[in-house]
């Protein structure tokens, strides 16, 4: 029983990675209709952004929670009006081969600077060690991981709900056609939902560099994980992203646990099972185009 | 081309588009009079769906030019062609599945008014459109179900709830793609109905297949062929026409 509660809330935390990201990648989809490839690097850029801030600059865990994802919030938003912007008129894949190739220079550019071994980040001050929790040693940072994904999902969900930009957001994501028809203004949201949705990549890599091996190369697997969170949640779904994100998560710990030869392979049968049974994902709609 | 005597609302002039070397619409010189119903008719890949996204501006033209009320409006981005008056359909229903549909027409009535950009704002702002969206609703039947998500409307009611709301945009000119697509034979007269109702004080230009539907509504049909017009005229003087006879049935039957 103990264990069972330890590997969930494992689950919990590294699904709280892919929540957060996927949530980014749902929203840039819906609103651009870019599969953003980058997305795995951005994660990347989170985490080895923290560690460097705390190496060359003195900045604290707590510090990076916050300026990491605000400076990828900028990145994002040139990345969008000095690239992306150009080709979102054209086929859906050139954005895809885009933010592939800005992947491959990202990643090689943090190689040159850092290089490739493993860059150690020591869980903050305050995070260590075990907490008691219901008469179980809990390591504490993993409650506190998971604990600030839900809350930041949960966050973003009441602003998608609750608020004018919410609505619009949603609509253009469900149907961005549909919403232009309307008379809804989409082409003003892109750049800012775009820098958004790179932040919450950096965020869950702020969030992982403690307890991931930071290295440039954290992105690739990453990004093959997300995709295939996106898949079973359904493309274009907000909420399914987020659910999705917190079951691979799950998935993948029990794995790990109790088939580890078959951690990942088991993500993916998972992602077989939902397309055969609804290929357009757990929450997708299906009309999406 | 024109046969109608009324001051145009929209017109065309030697539009075209084209994909690549495939050109969906060719040189079409459309003129839409103000007030009357218009159907476009055709065989599939006639253009109908590729000059509504033109007209719409979902596409912008290869050539040509399109004049909304003695506007040009070619070239122009859709959610700044709707404000002026010209408001579509969607021929797949494409609805915001869980979304209520009170929240789609509050939505429809507050793109006009600018407040879309007042994004800080609560969604409570969108109460002050509450009562024309119900309005909206009751005018074609769905005012019961106001709170419900539009994923669990039937086929015929999203239908309904599309109509809905392209009204609550206000249109001058209303375009609906296939109002009547995959309905049964009793949703499509009581769509021919609604549509009877709505064209008071509008124009409206549709697309559709049934015939029935066609011959109902339509003071003006244009027949469009492999992007360009065929013929163009009342109901019943276009049926006669040997071309049309041709187009829809093939050489052996002229």
């Amino acid at each position: 029983m103990g264990s069972f509660i330890q590997y969930t809330l494992q689950g919990l935390a590294s699904g709280g990675f892919y929540a957060l990201a996927a949530l980014g990648l749902a929203v840039i989809f819906g609103v651009l209709g870019v599969v953003n490839f980058s997305h795995g690097s951005m994660y990347m850029l989170g985490a080895v952004g923290t560690v460097v801030a705390l190496d060359e600059f003195g900045l604290s865990f707590w510090a990076s929670l916050i300026v990491v994802p605000l400076v990828l919030f900028v990145f994002g938003v040139l990345l969008e009006r000095g690239l992306v912007r150009w080709l979102l008129k054209l086929d859906p894949l050139y954005n895809f081969l885009l933010t592939f190739g800005v992947t491959l220079v990202i990643v090689d550019l943090v190689k040159r600077r850092y290089g490739s071994s493993g860059m150690p980040y020591d869980t903050p001050a305050g995070l260590r060690g075990q907490i008691a929790l219901g008469g179980l040693e809990l390591p504490t940072y993993q409650v506190f991981a998971a604990l600030l994904s839900v809350l930041v999902c949960v966050a973003v969900w009441v602003i998608l709900v609750k608020t004018r930009v919410g609505m619009i957001v949603r609509a253009a994501t469900e149907e961005p056609d549909r919403s232009r028809a309307l008379g809804v203004n989409v082409a003003m949201w892109v750049t800012p939902v775009f820098g958004f949705g790179i932040a919450l990549a950096g965020l869950a890599g702020v969030l992982a560099a403690p307890t991931r091996s930071v290295t440039a190369d954290m992105g690739t697997n990453f990004i093959i994980i997300l995709f295939a969170v996106v898949v079973i949640g359904g493309l274009g779904s907000i909420f399914g992203a987020v659910a999705a994100g917190f079951i691979v998560g799950l998935v993948e710990a029990f794995g790990q646990a109790y088939a580890p030869a078959y951690a990942q392979v088991l993500i993916f049968v998972l992602m077989a099972g939902v397309l055969l049974v609804k290929p357009t994902g757990l929450f997708g709609s299906g009309e999406h185009s | 081309m024109s046969t109608g005597s009324a001051p145009p609302i929209l017109e065309t002039k030697a539009l075209t588009r084209s994909f690549s070397g495939f050109t969906a619409v060719n040189s079409v010189d459309l003129t839409i009079g103000e007030g009357t119903v218009h159907a476009l008719v055709g065989p599939n890949g006639a253009g109908k769906t590729t000059l509504f996204n033109l007209l719409t501006g979902f596409l912008t033209p290869s050539s040509g030019t399109i004049h909304f009320q003695g506007r040009d409006i070619t070239g122009m981005d859709p959610e700044r062609i709707v404000p002026l008056g010209l408001a579509r359909s969607f021929q797949i229903t494409s609805l915001f599945e869980q979304m209520s549909l009170l929240e789609h027409l509050e939505l429809a009535l507050a793109s006009g008014t600018g407040l879309t950009r007042k994004f800080w704002k609560s969604v409570k702002v969108l109460g002050r459109f509450h009562d024309r969206g119900m309005q909206h609703l009751e005018e074609v039947g769905l005012a019961d179900r106001a709170n419900q998500a539009a994923g669990s409307l039937s086929y015929g009611q999203k239908r309904a709830l599309e109509l809905a709301l392209a009204l609550a945009l206000e249109p001058k000119l209303l375009l609906l793609d296939e109002p009547t697509a995959g309905m049964g034979l009793e949703d499509v007269d009581r769509t021919i109905e609604l549509i009877q109702r709505l064209r008071h004080g509008r124009t409206v230009v549709f697309v559709d297949h049934n015939m029935h539907v066609v011959g109902s509504l339509a003071d003006e049909v244009t027949v469009l062929q492999s992007g360009q017009i065929l013929a163009q005229g009342t109901y019943d003087a276009v049926r006669a026409d040997e071309r049309v006879i041709t187009a829809y049935l093939g050489e052996s039957h002229a």
